[in-house]
């Protein structure tokens, strides 16, 4: 199939969430973004795989700005994240909720303090109020009653359920996750896809997807893009994208075929 | 100067290698004073973290003074037993107590707490912050929306400069009764060694050595903080990060106390 799609960054801020426009990034030597460009539009799942050290994880750092391009653009909700000052980031990243592919939890906060941290931190709440949302949001992630251990108490799994949480705290339109079931076993793997899911049917949240899951990948996406050594090799949905006729995502798509088999 | 094993380009001439030395010290200065700016920035504005800093002034200062107690007590002790043992053979037994006072209040009780507090401190924020560094934590803050040099940085200078004169005016008080009871053993007589701490050590004195501790707190824990935000590349990063943070914080401080002084006396 022709679908290459090079999105272009004149597609109107309403539609489109996320606009990544021709976007290059080198550290050292190494190319890790080489003319990369995406849309993502309001209240959809991008799904987007590659191997690993394709960029994947540059790219989301790009689109909350913790990563600012050699060249090229990120417009996020209409706003040119590569050009703005701390201050205006801020403002920003409290419509992001960011899950990291090692949730990243903050080691010497409590379960309930991690999730509340946000809260405290950027809307005026009672003490009950905040526990009452915590517990909510624990719920929601399968994690109640874990208010008060450590992150180090937990499996991994649990931490990044509470990673999710602590992203979902502050209500954001966007989420962006990175290897969100990575290291899961299947079955939390499949609790967690159902999570992004139901905020997306429930919310109407708009979500960027970062995995080398196959399996979540179809099960989540609305838009798959493929991408190899910094490029954007394809994307499209993912009917297309199992249609295509790329070399590099044929490879891509059967090897984990040949993994997947044999269970 | 510094031994980064992570610069293994080695094989090149010593020139070039000095070089990069030097232009990687430089971009670290750098780096460093924008991190200090930004701190300053914070404190100005007023935005501080009164519990971070209530935290970090618990673990900085009520946390060390066991070490400082004992740190103190001991060069207090030997200065006293140097002291006593020299001038006594030139029957000035009358100055020792204001040579002891002196060098404890002006030199040793700010520069040794210094040192003990880079070793527990310095190394403690290097590491704790590295970690969060390596594991993705400090990215987390900041998507957040916390800055971290706010949540992180500040509150640390803010605890150590606090808790460092706090620490070094203990040190001065162990360090005088240790003198005494070292030079009072030794012979001195106890009025003697008093009459003379008093003829010699003045306010001025102490108090230069409480500022200095000040400047040596500012720099436990910028280094500390700067090289625990700077650590990269995993466990190893860490450790790295750590005895970094307390050779430079030990060679800064050491450096510092010649040049303030200079500036004091």
């Amino acid at each position: 199939m022709g679908a290459v799609i090079e999105p272009q960054s004149s597609g109107t801020p309403d539609e489109a969430v996320i606009v990544a426009s021709n976007l290059w990034k080198s550290f050292g030597s190494t190319v890790a973004l080489a003319g990369f460009s995406l849309e993502v539009r309001r209240g959809e799942i991008q799904v987007i795989m590659g191997p690993s050290g394709c960029g994947k994880s540059v790219l989301l750092k790009h689109l909350v700005g913790l990563v600012k391009p050699d060249r090229g653009e990120v417009l996020v909700f209409g706003q040119p994240v590569h050009a703005m000052s701390d201050h205006e980031l801020d403002a920003l990243r409290i419509r992001i909720g960011v899950v990291f592919q090692s949730a990243a939890l903050f080691d010497s906060l409590t379960v309930a303090q991690n999730v509340a941290f946000p809260l405290r931190r950027h809307r005026t709440l009672s003490k009950e109020e905040i526990a009452h949302r915590v517990r909510e949001l624990l719920l929601l992630v399968e994690m109640a009653g874990t208010e008060d251990l450590m992150p180090a108490a937990l499996s991994g799994g649990m931490r990044k359920r509470v990673g999710i949480a602590r992203a979902l705290a502050l209500d954001p339109p966007l989420i962006l996750y990175d290897e969100p079931t990575s290291g899961l076993d299947p079955l939390t793997a499949h609790t967690v896809d159902d999570l992004v899911l139901r905020l997306r049917a429930e919310l109407g949240v708009s979500s960027v997807v970062v995995t080398h899951s196959l399996d979540s990948a179809f099960r989540l996406a609305d838009h798959l893009a493929v991408m190899d050594s910094g490029r954007l090799t394809t994307s499209g949905t993912p009917e297309e994208i199992l249609a295509s006729t790329n070399p590099f995502v044929r490879r891509f798509l059967d090897t984990r075929a040949i993994e997947v088999r044999p269970k | 100067m510094r031994e980064d094993p992570s610069d293994a380009r080695g094989s090149r001439s010593p020139i070039a290698a000095l070089g990069s030395t030097v232009l990687r010290g430089l971009s670290e200065l750098g780096q460093a004073t924008l991190m200090l700016a930004a701190a300053l920035r914070w404190m100005l504005r007023g935005r501080l973290e009164i519990r971070e800093t209530l935290v970090q002034l618990n673990r900085i200062g009520v946390e060390s003074i066991p070490v400082v107690l004992i740190t103190g007590a001991f060069a207090g002790m030997v200065l006293a037993f140097q002291t006593a043992r020299q001038l006594a053979d030139f029957g000035g037994q009358g100055f020792v107590g204001g040579l002891v006072g002196l060098s404890i209040a002006r030199e040793a009780a700010p520069v040794f707490t210094a040192i003990t507090a880079a070793g527990r401190v310095g190394a403690g924020m290097a590491a704790e912050i590295g970690t969060m560094a390596v594991t993705e934590q400090v990215d987390a803050l900041r998507v957040l929306a916390t800055d971290p040099v706010r949540y992180l940085v500040v509150p640390r200078l803010i605890a150590a400069a606090l808790a460092l004169p706090i620490l070094t005016a203990f040190a001065n008080v162990v360090g005088g009764t240790g003198g005494y009871v070292v030079a009072t053993a030794a012979g001195i007589s106890g009025g003697a060694f008093l009459s003379s701490l008093q003829r010699f050590l003045w306010p001025y004195d102490l108090v230069v050595g409480l500022i200095k501790a000040v400047f040596f707190g500012l720099i436990i824990a910028s280094v500390g903080c700067y090289r625990g935000l700077h650590a990269t590349g995993g466990a190893d990063g860490v450790g790295r990060a750590t005895t970094g943070a307390v050779v430079v914080a030990i060679v800064l401080i050491l450096i510092f106390n010649y040049f303030l002084d200079l500036i004091f006396f």
